[in-house]
């Protein structure tokens, strides 16, 4: 991307045998004290070869690995990293040990052999302040919720490049399932404040522009909540909502539908329960 | 559960041998079993594609996912039944209808990759069905209700959320219980489910009755399509396998019901 920062980019698309799960975006830096990696990938074996390509494009091995939030496609990878390098906000690193390890079931289903040996590691390193320096190189650290309940953003101060975790999508549907909606609107107004350049986001292209994918993940998000909203106040059930149009504006999207009908299983039956009376005369 | 569903798997070869039904286009290896089973022995059954059977690409959810059948394009339809042939429990949901469209929605539970169909019987007594293979992790009906983990259901129990919506593209009624709909799968909690629902007019016209089992979805929903006049209230009441009724009643004036 610029002086010596990486992206590693995952397959615009869900995860699936055929991509190994290798779906999130990763981002490389390289310090005097080591490589920062910003998430880690699906499984062992990606991290270990995540291992290997950060040593040989900054030519030291992996000094820590930032997570930025608990979904199998940017974490489980960490496994192979030693845990004293793996970095989480406490309130992340409390998540990762209370459901991380549920989606162990789902990934070895979806991807078989590419899982083996995966275990995912706790982090050992808390992330507390709102800077890290790792030689010669400053990191912002943005504690942030709306995607997930503990999102962390990642700017590198050098460069201006904010990694931005599944916070921001860019040409591909945002997925919701622990998503909420209003944090995750408030979250997307303090990365779009920051003084940065270029966003790596979580899935799909690097944003060049500062604002361009931030703005692209908000406005599908207001599509979303608004147009779920009405279709329960339309008498719409689960299976119409799916198969609403999805406006031209989003044909760039990769997996909107997909995305769209995931987002229908995730926020329906709350809108349901919001938005029709009580009936039942009790 | 995964036995129970094998105990079926090897109870079908015999009950194959009974039914003179047509291949099965869906290649579902219980076909043969669950039509003998929920059709009766000799029924007359085609497959026909105005039985529209309609779902989501992924089951994103396998304790939740979402099912509607569409026969509206046939005429003189008496019942639809939802029939998942893979899971423990097979039939989540059996309308009878009164003076409605031929119209169900629900969301089931899934236990494997299935067979989902729309099964629709005419007043002549003879079947019409379609349906899709759904592919889904394992565990919908062997995972406890949600609301059985929190702790909560016994203080939700009997509410009932919902509205009817009706316009010129005819009325839609769409229902949401708080219920575990156990399915007697999980450790050391006994079946218990909503089990019957009648719909009614306010001349008492019967609108439709409605069968559910345990694959219904903890927390039910449920969207039909009654024939009710401009301002018509409806009643709905029911009761679960404990006894506990449920009724109310849903007044006309939710708005013209949207199409897709
Ligand atoms: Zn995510």
């Amino acid at each position: 991307m610029a002086d010596r920062a990486w992206v590693i980019r995952g397959a615009d698309t869900y995860i699936a045998r055929d991509n190994g799960g290798a779906v999130a975006n990763i981002a490389l830096f390289a310090t005097e004290a080591g490589a920062v990696l910003v998430d880690a990938g699906p499984s062992l074996r990606y991290g270990q070869a995540l291992a290997k390509l950060a040593r040989e494009l900054t030519g030291e091995p992996v000094a820590r690995v930032y997570l930025t939030h608990l979904h199998p496609d940017h974490t489980y990878g960490d496994a192979a990293f030693a845990p004293g390098t793996i970095a989480a906000t406490p309130a992340l690193a409390a998540e990762l040990k209370r459901e991380g390890p549920g989606f162990s079931d789902g990934m070895y289903r979806i991807l078989g052999d590419w899982m083996r040996g995966t275990e995912l590691h706790m982090p050992g390193h808390a992330v507390t302040a709102e800077r890290e320096t790792l030689g010669g190189r400053s990191f912002r650290l943005l504690a942030l919720s709306g995607h997930s309940a503990s999102d962390l953003a990642v700017l590198d101060e050098r460069t201006g490049t904010l990694v931005a975790g599944d916070l921001v999508f860019h040409d591909r549907a945002p997925t919701t399932p622990h998503a909420d909606l209003p944090k995750w609107r408030a979250a997307l107004d303090t990365l779009k404040g920051l003084s940065h350049r270029r966003v790596v986001p979580g899935h799909g292209p690097l944003d060049p522009t500062p604002a361009a994918a931030i703005d692209q993940t908000r406005d599908w998000l207001d599509w979303l909540e608004g147009a779920l909203t009405a279709a329960v106040r339309d008498g719409l059930d689960m299976v119409d909502a799916g198969l609403m149009p999805i406006p031209d504006r989003f044909a760039r999207l990769k997996v909107a539908r997909y995305e769209l009908q995931r987002s229908v299983a995730h926020l329906y039956p709350a809108l349901e329960a919001r938005e029709w009376p009580r009936v039942d005369g009790r | 559960m995964k036995r129970i569903a094998a105990a079926l798997a090897l109870a079908a070869p015999s009950a194959a041998v009974a039914g003179p039904f047509p291949a099965d286009p869906l290649n579902s290896p219980m076909w043969e079993f669950v039509a003998d089973k929920y059709l009766g022995e000799g029924a007359a059954v085609r497959f026909d594609p105005r039985v529209k059977v309609t779902f989501p690409e992924v089951a994103e959810n396998q304790r939740v996912f979402p099912v509607q059948v569409d026969a509206r394009g046939i005429a003189d339809v008496a019942r639809v039944m939802i029939l998942i042939d893979l899971n423990p429990i097979q039939l989540p949901i059996d309308y009878r209808l009164g003076d409605a469209e031929a119209f169900v929605s629900t969301r089931v539970k899934l236990d494997q990759r299935t067979p989902v169909r729309g099964l629709v019987q005419l007043k002549d007594g003879t079947w019409l069905a379609s349906g899709g293979w759904i592919d889904a992790a394992g565990g919908g009906c062997s995972a406890p209700p949600v609301s059985r983990v929190k702790g909560d259901w016994a203080q939700h129990l009997g509410e009932v959320r919902g509205r009817l919506w009706s316009g010129a593209s005819g009325a839609r009624v769409q229902l949401a219980f708080r219920h575990p709909m156990d399915t007697g799968l999980v450790d050391n909690i006994a079946i218990y489910h909503i089990d019957d629902l009648r719909l009614t007019a306010a001349d008492g016209r019967m609108l439709g009755e409605v069968k559910m089992q345990a694959a219904v979805a903890e927390d039910p929903v449920l969207a039909l399509m009654p024939r009710t006049r401009p301002g018509e209230a409806v009643r709905f009441a029911g009761r679960d396998t404990n006894g506990v009724e449920f009724a109310g009643t849903l007044e006309a004036g939710g708005g013209a019901v949207a199409s897709r």
